[in-house]
């Protein structure tokens, strides 16, 4: 378990402990842990002196701010139109076979989740998958094995 | 009606000296820089079309010495990718825009709220902007641009949501007026514009109001990047004079059995084929943020009208009801139709409930849901009920 409190303190000396500070914060928590638990929300709250509901009621607006359990890599997969049109379904089909996960779930040694999003912006090179915050299009079931199987070696 | 053919121009990504076309603009009076927008007719590009002189005339006649120039960042109509190829190709002349709108209104602060989608960017934006900070003080100019990232949530393309995220809050719409220009991020008049305008008003700079006011037509002047997908031999980002039919369109990028083109992305609108001759794509006709996406034969309508309907329900922010429950219920009325569930003359009631999501939803994003439920439904309804 890695210590909150001190990140906490580190992203408020960084960003301040104004209000429009708590996106930067909660955005650098989240790069660095994946995902924001309850302590590091009532951890915020504390440091920049607002409720913790209002830090929750934020976050929980935000689909890259989760507030669900994730894994080092998560991967959002583009489920918007042409994304859908152009092989989409592979692609997951690909990644849940390679993982052993449905989407919507995190593998149990916590390295990958796998989530379908809404419109990545990469419609002309569909289909298209965001890992963390890089992009990759133009996927094949094989060039997503590649991929995948990079990452699992950077572990 | 007045109508062009299909061009190709290259204003946006066009290489220009930005140093000279700043020096040529702070060398200008606010009033002189409005009229020159205003002379070229330009509407924003984001896809509400508002004219962009105006908003800086507004803006400028605001006494509050403390404003804002925020450059929307937050692409995130579906099928649109042209600000992410803008911003990275010609960053710098997206500096140059904000400070030249800086210029018109008297704001020394620009804010780019950059969606999360696009943060591997930001490495890259924060390096062009050292030097455009440099080339500013160079010149002699007070102008300082910073950025804040979305974290995924399409609303935030709302000007007013977007202000509520910048501020650290949920980024739900607020009430309007007081519009953007008397009242917006952190309360302060607030020029918010975006990527591809900015751009533009820096070329209009260079160029001359005349030139841009040359191109396209009365009531769509210039020329605006598109962003094309679907099903098309030629999918990419492409700069074309306004005011070309849906037809000019098609016999370009089309793969030769296009049944419909989705102008505008999932908050646009419809045009089937038998429709494509006559429909201009523009303000005079069917307005883009620059999203066009094509459809063959192949492909359900049903398929496309569900995707679109799966996406406002999940982005709806859920602070009005029309909205929140609106989209929920078509989303799930035209599954029930698709099933057979209930009778096909219900898409009727569906299609009231879309109008009355257009009369009382608070922003866009409720007010537009009916465009392509509309079109959708009205010209491939065999297609949703069987």
């Amino acid at each position: 378990m890695y210590n909150v409190g001190n990140l906490v303190k580190e992203l408020s000396e960084k960003h301040g402990r104004e209000r429009e500070s708590l996106m930067p914060i909660l955005q650098g928590i989240v790069e660095k842990h994946n995902y924001l638990t309850d302590e590091a929300m009532v951890e915020v709250a504390r440091e920049l002196d607002i409720s913790a509901a209002e830090v929750y009621g934020t976050a929980s607006f935000y689909t890259f701010l989760d507030t669900d359990v994730r894994g080092k890599y998560i991967i959002r997969i583009c489920k918007t139109i042409t994304c859908s049109m152009k092989g989409k379904g592979e692609i997951i089909q690909t990644l849940e076979d390679m993982l052993k996960i449905k989407v919507g779930e995190t593998t149990s040694d916590r390295q990958f989740s796998l989530i379908e999003t809404n419109c990545i912006g990469w419609c002309h090179k569909a289909p298209a998958i965001l890992i963390n915050e890089i992009p990759y299009t133009e996927l094949t079931p094989e060039k997503t094995v590649e991929i995948i199987k990079g990452y699992m070696q950077k572990r | 009606m007045e109508k062009k053919g299909l061009t190709k121009v290259d204003l946006i990504f066009e290489t220009i000296d930005p140093k000279e076309v700043l020096i040529k603009a702070f060398k200008m009076s606010s009033g002189d820089i409005i009229k020159e927008m205003l002379d070229s007719g330009l509407k924003g590009r984001g896809g509400a079309g508002f004219p962009t002189g105006l908003k800086w005339k507004y803006a400028a006649a605001e006494k509050e010495p403390e404003k804002y120039i925020v450059c929307n960042a937050d692409e995130g109509e579906p099928g649109t990718f042209k600000d992410r190829e803008i911003l990275d190709r010609v960053a710098y002349k997206v500096y140059g825009g904000m400070a030249i709108a800086g210029k018109a209104i008297s704001a020394k602060h620009g804010i780019v709220y950059l969606r999360g989608e696009y943060r591997f960017l930001l490495p890259q934006l924060m390096k062009e902007l050292e030097k455009f900070h440099k080339m500013i003080g160079e010149i002699g100019y007070d102008f300082k641009i910073n950025y804040c990232l979305g974290s995924g949530a399409y609303i935030c393309g709302e000007e007013s949501a977007l202000f509520e995220s910048v501020e650290g809050s949920r980024g739900e719409p607020r009430n309007k007026p007081p519009y953007p220009t008397t009242s917006g991020v952190f309360g302060k008049p607030t020029s918010i514009n975006n990527v591809e305008t900015l751009v533009t008003t820096m070329m209009i700079i260079k160029h001359g109001a005349a030139k841009f006011y040359e191109l396209g037509t009365k009531d769509s002047r210039g020329s605006k990047v598109f962003s094309v997908s679907g099903d098309t031999p030629t999918p990419g980002i492409f700069e074309l004079e306004l005011g070309m039919s849906v037809q000019e369109f098609v016999t370009e990028f089309g793969d030769g059995d296009t049944k419909a083109v989705q102008v505008g992305g999932a908050s646009g609108f419809c045009v089937p084929r038998k429709k494509f001759q006559n429909t201009i794509i523009g303000f005079e006709g069917v307005p883009t943020g620059g999203s066009m996406k094509l459809f063959n034969s192949s492909r359900s309508m049903y398929n496309v009208l569900h995707n679109y309907l799966d996406f406002f329900a999940e982005e709806s922010c859920g602070q009005c009801t029309p909205c929140r429950v609106g989209c929920q219920q078509l989303l799930k009325g035209v599954e029930k139709v698709k099933k057979g569930e209930v009778k096909s003359t219900y898409l009727n009631e569906l299609i009231k409930l879309a109008d009355t999501m257009k009369i009382a939803s608070k922003c866009g994003l409720g007010q537009s849901v009916g465009n392509a439920f509309r079109t959708i439904v009205e010209n491939f309804r065999e297609e949703i009920i069987y």
